[in-house]
């Protein structure tokens, strides 16, 4: 592997090679230790063209701790915005010697165009890309999944997952339905028949337009982030009327299993896709993905970056 | 091909590993053993166990896994992360004594006195290996050797132990030349 | 005229017979069989043997973006590709800058095609004053001026408000003009990127509907057929598009339609790569479509090939798929692509190609002179094509400015050895000629 574009691209050993390296990266950082030194000397370059402090921060983290050198390089006051084209970024980057560039970018593909022409050498991560992917997302959220409902299982074989709400926007969905149905789990999306693509039935997962129904039947909920510029695109009426149907709220989450979590890859809409009480109950692992995002992300790093070049370049 | 270590070789050398390692630290009380995984974990374990029956009372025994702290990293395909499980004494003030199976070059010797520098602070440090064949490229010597094996650089060196192989020897293979 | 005699040897006229034809003074002065050259040494001969001979190809649907965008094709450079292609006629569209909706623009580019001199160049006037939608540019006077303007399409913008189509399709009916329709719904293609489907879906990618297109369509194929004048649409790329022309031209509707070369045979998984050579508007579409696009133009529910040829400057392609422009090159790739999809897939014969690449354009475009049978007295607009033969696109030896063909690196069947211009040999053994200078 010498990138990470999109989950397409993991075989199921590849995704379990990264949870597992991720499972004992974590289980260093339980103890005092802060850094490794596995990455020293290698460079890696955040190119955020769209603003997303937690990402970036996730993969800095990450970076560091493997004793990395980071390069920030984001959108407001870069060159990006001045209007240069990604070609000329990324020719930069090659120059400043980047060993791996973690891109997040508003554009579908934007990721995948950096790693397929000859503009630079180092290995490419997507740190989210348009509406298309957010692989470094799905793993996380497969960890934490694994984590609390694997029974100690490598993969996710009989775990039930819903996703709710905009999927047609949602590169967060679109990785994690790949991801867990490579894993093993049943995916159900869950939103108004607006918010799903054209095309939906082709994946590889089930979904539903009734939250209320899906609920009881899962072993893990994951929330997605209502973005309020959708309404004026007329993909549903109002807010109120989004949270009645879709909103997950205290008396929603009743209906939910036992052991049932609930998820959100953040930032939340409090009060529209979720409620604060939900949020903040004990079902909720939000915290605990951004805490696990680091742990993921330096699993990433070292399986692109710690081996051979040549062995890695060879391999894809 | 020609062993070198028969079953009972092995056992007898881990006993008096064992023996050895409680005579120079004057009984089990400070001690921590660790292992190198893969193979040095088990032999740990077994000389844990040696010293427990020994002692009468648990020695405690973990695994340290160097791989993150490998200066050779970049030379070869990304290699999986084994498991680091520190017991819960811990190693601050603690006698330490590194497991491995055999002694080599010495990098793998300093990538695990990194990896422990991490952990915290020991009182001291000490190297258990069953087989040091020689051929140093750093300033490390092992403690306690269960047996000295000088060999080529054309010859390698084959640990098998029952937990993984199916059986105990150790074996000294001289590499084909292509 | 030209001074220089050709005699064209044994090639194939698009009716199976075999025959030499001799081109002297602008047009055809004999067709039969076994002419032998005269002693004059002027007279140039060229072995066709195993060649097919085709009258000279007309494109409806060029974009030669001169005014405006030089850096991505001239009338000159455009002009070039087109004869390499085959093509004694092409149509500029309006949308350069200034758009063509004024006599004088539309002039201007007229003469820039009898400059070059490498083939007719017709102009396409704008239906709505700077394709903006909003008012009728000035028709008549585009119909009246030099460049005797019959066709209007705003192509790249549909004519989206009813009212102004069918204000458009009755004013054209004074000249006989017809009205070019880009058959593109706006409201349901805001910010599309290509084909809506799984792959759309997969991909991330805002999807282009088959029903913006179809929806548009049916729409003017009635109101063509209530004001009972003459509708073109622009590049059909849906299975469901066809069925509606099917479905009007068997009601006696007055509608003709065009299909791209691209649209013959390139599918949307192809943005899969994310990379914009393959962005295009209308979008590639599915199998299925591509399949119903060929049996259409088989069965004449198509009338006409047309390139959509669309040059691209390098940084307008070499990014991101959703900043990129829509758009690939056509004319020099045209005759083989419709080899390939449509001759070599025994769909269609050489016959077929003649009337669907060169006499329906020009008889759709009132082109007088072009796309004429191959007989004593027709003026000599000829192309010479060895099927048999393959050949290897490269970007980088494109005749046209740009490089966006997505063909680079295909093997593809039929080259074009021979193009006539007015009894006048605008490519010799594959090579443009130098006109005019």
């Amino acid at each position: 592997m010498k990138h990470l574009l999109s989950i397409g691209d993991l075989s199921a050993i590849e995704a379990t090679t990264i949870l597992d390296t991720a499972t004992e990266l974590a289980r260093t950082s339980d103890g005092q230790i802060k850094k490794l030194p596995t990455l020293r000397g290698r460079t890696i370059v955040n190119l955020f063209a769209e603003d997303s402090t937690r990402t970036r921060i996730s993969f800095e983290a990450a970076a560091k701790r493997l004793s990395a050198d980071v390069i920030n390089f984001s959108a407001k006051g870069s060159s990006i915005s001045k209007g240069e084209s990604l070609k000329d970024t990324a020719m930069t980057l090659q120059a400043m010697g980047a060993d791996a560039v973690v891109i997040r970018h508003s554009a579908s593909g934007a990721a995948q165009r950096l790693a397929d022409n000859q503009w630079m050498s180092g290995s490419v991560i997507n740190a989210g890309d348009g509406t298309h992917e957010h692989p470094s997302q799905a793993l996380l959220d497969a960890f934490t999944i694994r984590k609390h409902l694997g029974k100690g299982s490598s993969d996710l074989q009989g775990i039930h997952v819903a996703i709710v709400g905009d999927i047609l926007h949602s590169r967060v969905a679109r990785s994690n339905v790949l991801l867990l149905s490579l894993l093993g789990a049943k995916v159900t999306l869950v939103a108004p028949p607006t918010l799903l693509p054209i095309g939906v039935e082709k994946w590889p997962c089930a979904f539903s337009y009734d939250l209320d129904s899906v609920l009881p039947l899962v072993d893990a909920v994951m929330m997605l982030r209502v973005q309020q510029e959708r309404m004026t695109e007329l993909f549903f009426p109002n807010a109120r009327e989004y949270s009645r149907y879709y909103g997950l709220n205290a008396e929603r989450m009743r209906s939910l299993k036992q052991s049932a979590i609930v998820m959100h890859p953040g930032p939340m809409n409090r009060g529209l896709e979720i409620s604060a009480e939900v949020a903040d109950s004990a079902r909720s692992v939000i915290t605990e993905q951004v805490t696990n995002g680091v742990s993921v992300r330096m699993a990433i790093l070292y399986v692109l970056l710690a081996g051979s070049p040549l062995e890695v370049g060879s391999s894809k | 091909m020609s062993i070198a270590l028969s079953s009972e070789d092995i056992s007898r050398a881990l006993t008096r590993i064992s023996h050895e390692i409680l005579e120079r630290n004057h009984g089990s009380r400070n001690i921590v053993l660790l292992g190198i995984p893969t193979r040095g974990a088990h032999l740990a374990v077994r000389i844990a166990e040696i010293m427990s029956k020994i002692e009468g009372s648990s020695i405690p025994c973990g695994t340290l896994d160097i791989t993150l702290h490998r200066d050779d990293l970049r030379l070869r395909p990304p290699r999986a992360i084994m498991p680091t499980l520190i017991p819960q004494s811990g190693i601050e003030d603690k006698d330490v004594v590194l497991v491995d199976d055999v002694l080599f070059s010495g990098r793998t010797i300093r990538s695990a006195l990194d990896a422990l520098g991490e952990v915290g602070r020991p009182k001291t440090v000490q190297l258990a290996v069953l087989v040091d064949r020689g051929h140093r490229e750093l300033p490390i010597k092992a403690d306690f050797v269960g047996k000295n094996l000088p060999s080529s650089l054309e010859q390698s060196i084959r640990v098998s132990l029952s937990e993984i192989d199916g059986r105990d020897e150790v074996v000294i293979e001289t590499r084909v030349q292509p | 005229m030209n001074p220089v005699k050709y005699l064209i040897k044994g090639a194939i006229l698009p009716n199976g017979d075999q025959k030499d034809i001799a081109i002297q003074d602008g047009v055809i002065t004999a067709v039969s069989q076994n002419l032998s050259a005269t002693s004059s040494s002027e007279q140039i001969v060229i072995d066709a043997k195993a060649s097919r001979v085709l009258p000279g190809l007309v494109d409806l649907h060029t974009h030669l973006r001169q005014p405006g965008r030089e850096d991505a094709e001239t009338v000159l450079t455009g002009s070039r590709a087109g004869a390499k292609g085959g093509f004694t006629a092409l149509s500029a569209m309006a949308n350069t800058s200034p758009v063509a909706d004024s006599a004088g623009v539309v002039e201007q580019v007229f003469r820039l095609g009898q400059e070059a001199g490498y083939l007719d160049v017709f102009p396409i006037g704008a239906v709505t004053e700077g394709l903006l939608g909003q008012s009728l540019s000035e028709i008549g006077a585009m119909a009246d001026s030099v460049a005797q303007v019959r066709i209007f399409s705003d192509d790249g913008n549909c004519v989206f408000d009813p009212l102004l189509m069918r204000r458009a399709l009755e004013y054209v009916k004074k000249f006989g003009g017809v009205i070019a329709q880009h058959a593109q719904d706006p409201r349901l293609t805001i910010g599309s990127q290509m084909n809506e489907g799984d792959i759309s879906a997969r991909l991330g990618l805002k999807g282009w509907p088959s029903v913006a297109e179809e929806a548009i369509i049916a729409r003017d194929v009635l109101l063509a057929d209530h004001v009972k004048s003459r509708l073109h649409i622009c590049h059909v790329t849906t299975a469901g598009g066809v069925e509606i022309i099917r479905w009007a031209k068997a009601r006696g509707i007055d509608v003709t339609a065009e299909v791209t070369p691209h649209h013959l045979l390139l599918t949307e998984d192809l943005a899969g790569t994310y990379d914009p050579v393959f962005k295009v508007n209308p979008p590639l579409r599915t199998t299925t479509d591509v399949h119903a696009l060929r049996e259409a133009l088989a069965e004449g529910v198509i009338d006409i090939v047309a390139t959509d040829h669309a040059p691209h400057p390098t940084e307008s392609k070499e990014c991101e798929w959703q900043e990129a422009a829509f758009g690939m090159l056509g004319l020099e790739t045209a005759l083989s692509i419709v080899q390939k999809t449509m001759v070599d897939s025994g769909l269609m014969d050489w016959q077929q190609v003649a009337e669907r690449m060169s006499h329906a354009p020009a008889r759709i475009g009132g082109y007088q002179n072009q796309g004429q049978e191959i007989t004593v007295g027709s003026p000599a607009n000829l192309v010479v094509i060895d099927p048999s033969r393959n050949w290897q696109v490269d970007r980088d030896l494109t005749m046209s400015k740009a490089t966006n063909t997505p063909y680079h690196g295909h093997t593809l069947p039929g080259v074009v050895t021979h193009t006539f211009f007015k009894g006048q040999a605008t490519v010799i053994d594959s090579v443009v000629q130098k006109i005019g200078e």
